[in-house]
């Protein structure tokens, strides 16, 4: 039985939580790219695809995240679509985030004054237009808060894909307990390094929010 | 040949008749006031004419653009029409420019140089050549909807509506606001405005419409109008706003 000092262990963890923060980073920017589509559906002026973007983000908020990278990991290769525990987990946290950011989104678009959307529409613009140029811009201001404060929610997401069996900072976790016999100190310096990549954002997210309402 | 014309016009929202049949015609160059008591229909009637309501019955045809209840391609419509609003509604993130600029660049496509051109006469017009890259917020009440006017002036609408564009400002600065719908008037531009101010209706306007109750009850030439009410709403109507 081998040795580990705490420098080992906590060396080994680091290194596992690369793969925290690449899957996060990754899980951020296609959810957000998908959260942008979802949300131009969501209030877009074609009943059925709002419908139909609604009950997508009520699906995905209305479940635990275990369950969708469940679904994700052993659905899908009944479907005879192969998956491995990697892009199981970036498929289901992308899905997650979009529907979250989507919903944080929408929340911003309609904080527009319902004024600039007539204005727009009677200059004889389209939705796409609107949105891109007068809406968006707007709604993007105070969207970056609450944007970055959920991208805690998604690092700590990350956590359950360890279910799975992708190995990441909590799984590398589990590991290094099973073979020093240490949960205490294992778990303690995991539950570190969340910690610091997590509250950075979150106080970031604060101060963003504050000079957002110092600017009004 | 009619520039607007509204037939049968009906407008509900739920059980509520707004627009219970309007039929106008307007002119080339005629400058239209819409009056009446407060919930009449005015703002309605106007919003229905840019596509901003949908009508439940009726046609509306804007210089051989045409919308019926089942058309959902407004784009044709707004294009010849252009609309002011009470609370001016620039958009807030770009400059006063920027702000007469967009559509002509997004929607009509047109160059940027020449869009730069047209935007600079368009301010130049309502006397703010000076603000072209002024943010709304630096500008006063008066001067913001004086942009927005210079705004729809940029598509080059073949008609105007405005909503009570003077109701949210400052009294002082009402007169400038005014001062620039007039010289529209003079140049030719057809204008169709709901205000309260009735010395102004009566010295710029052509047509008084006095709508009631989701009808037009009277229209006519100001002076007609104003002197010889036909109906005792109107009657009341005048009585009640003169003594303000
Ligand atoms: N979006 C809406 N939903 C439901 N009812 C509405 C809506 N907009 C207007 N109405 C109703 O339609 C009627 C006419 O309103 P409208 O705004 O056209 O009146 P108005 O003549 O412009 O009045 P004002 O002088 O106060 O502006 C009112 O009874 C109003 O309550
Ligand atoms: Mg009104």
């Amino acid at each position: 039985m081998p040795e580990f000092t705490t420098w080992d262990i906590l060396y080994n963890l680091i290194l596992a939580a690369r793969w925290t923060v690449v899957l996060s980073i990754l899980a951020f920017i296609c959810g957000g790219i998908a959260g942008l589509l979802v949300l131009l559906g969501r209030v877009s002026p074609l009943p059925w695809l709002r419908r139909t973007m609604n009950l997508y983000i009520e699906l995905f908020q209305g479940t635990p995240l275990l369950m969708q990278i469940f679904i994700v990991f052993f659905a899908f290769p009944l479907m005879g679509v192969e998956t491995t525990a990697w892009t199981a987990a970036v498929v289901a946290l992308t899905l997650f985030t979009s529907a979250y950011l989507a919903e944080i989104w929408r929340g911003c678009v309609e904080s527009v004054p319902k004024g600039q959307w007539e204005a727009s529409e009677s200059l004889a613009m389209s939705f796409t237009e609107q949105m891109r140029y007068v809406i968006l811009p707007q709604a993007l201001r105070v969207a970056v808060p609450p944007t970055v404060g959920f991208s805690v929610q998604v690092i700590k997401g990350t956590a359950v894909t360890s279910i799975i069996g992708f190995v990441e900072l909590t799984k590398a976790g589990t590991m290094i307990t099973n073979a020093t016999f240490q949960p205490f100190l294992v778990y303690g310096l995991v539950g570190l390094l969340y910690f610091a990549l997590c509250y950075p954002l979150s106080v970031y997210a604060k101060r963003l929010e504050r000079t957002l309402h110092v600017a009004r | 040949m009619s520039l607007v014309k509204l037939t049968g016009i009906h407008k509900s929202y739920g059980d509520n008749e707004v627009l219970k049949g309007i039929d106008l015609k307007v002119n080339e160059g005629q400058v239209v006031a819409l009056i009446g008591r407060s919930g009449s229909g005015k703002s309605t009637l106007l919003r229905t004419i840019n596509g901003l309501e949908r009508i439940n019955q009726g046609s509306i045809e804007v210089d051989g653009a045409c919308v019926d209840p089942g058309q959902s391609d407004l784009r044709a419509l707004r294009l010849k029409v252009g609309m002011v609003f009470q609370q001016f509604n620039l958009f807030p993130h770009l400059t006063a420019g920027q702000n007469v600029m967009l559509a002509p660049v997004v929607v009509k496509k047109q160059s940027k140089a020449d869009v730069r051109t047209i935007a600079e006469e368009a301010l130049a017009k309502v006397g703010l050549a000076d603000k072209f890259d002024a943010y709304p917020d630096q500008l006063s009440g008066g001067q913001q909807q004086r942009v927005a006017i210079a705004r729809s002036l940029a598509m080059k609408p073949r008609v105007m509506l405005c909503d009570e564009i003077t109701s949210a400002l400052d009294p002082e600065l009402v007169n400038e606001v005014l001062a620039v719908v007039r010289k529209l008037a003079e140049e030719g531009m057809t204008l169709l405005l709901v205000t309260h101010e009735m010395r102004f209706a009566r010295e710029v306007c052509d047509t008084l419409v006095f709508m009631h109750k989701g009808r037009i009850a009277e229209q006519g030439a100001p002076e007609e109008v104003f002197t010889k009410p036909a109906t005792p709403e109107l009657a009341q109507f005048i009585g009640m706003v003169t003594e303000r």
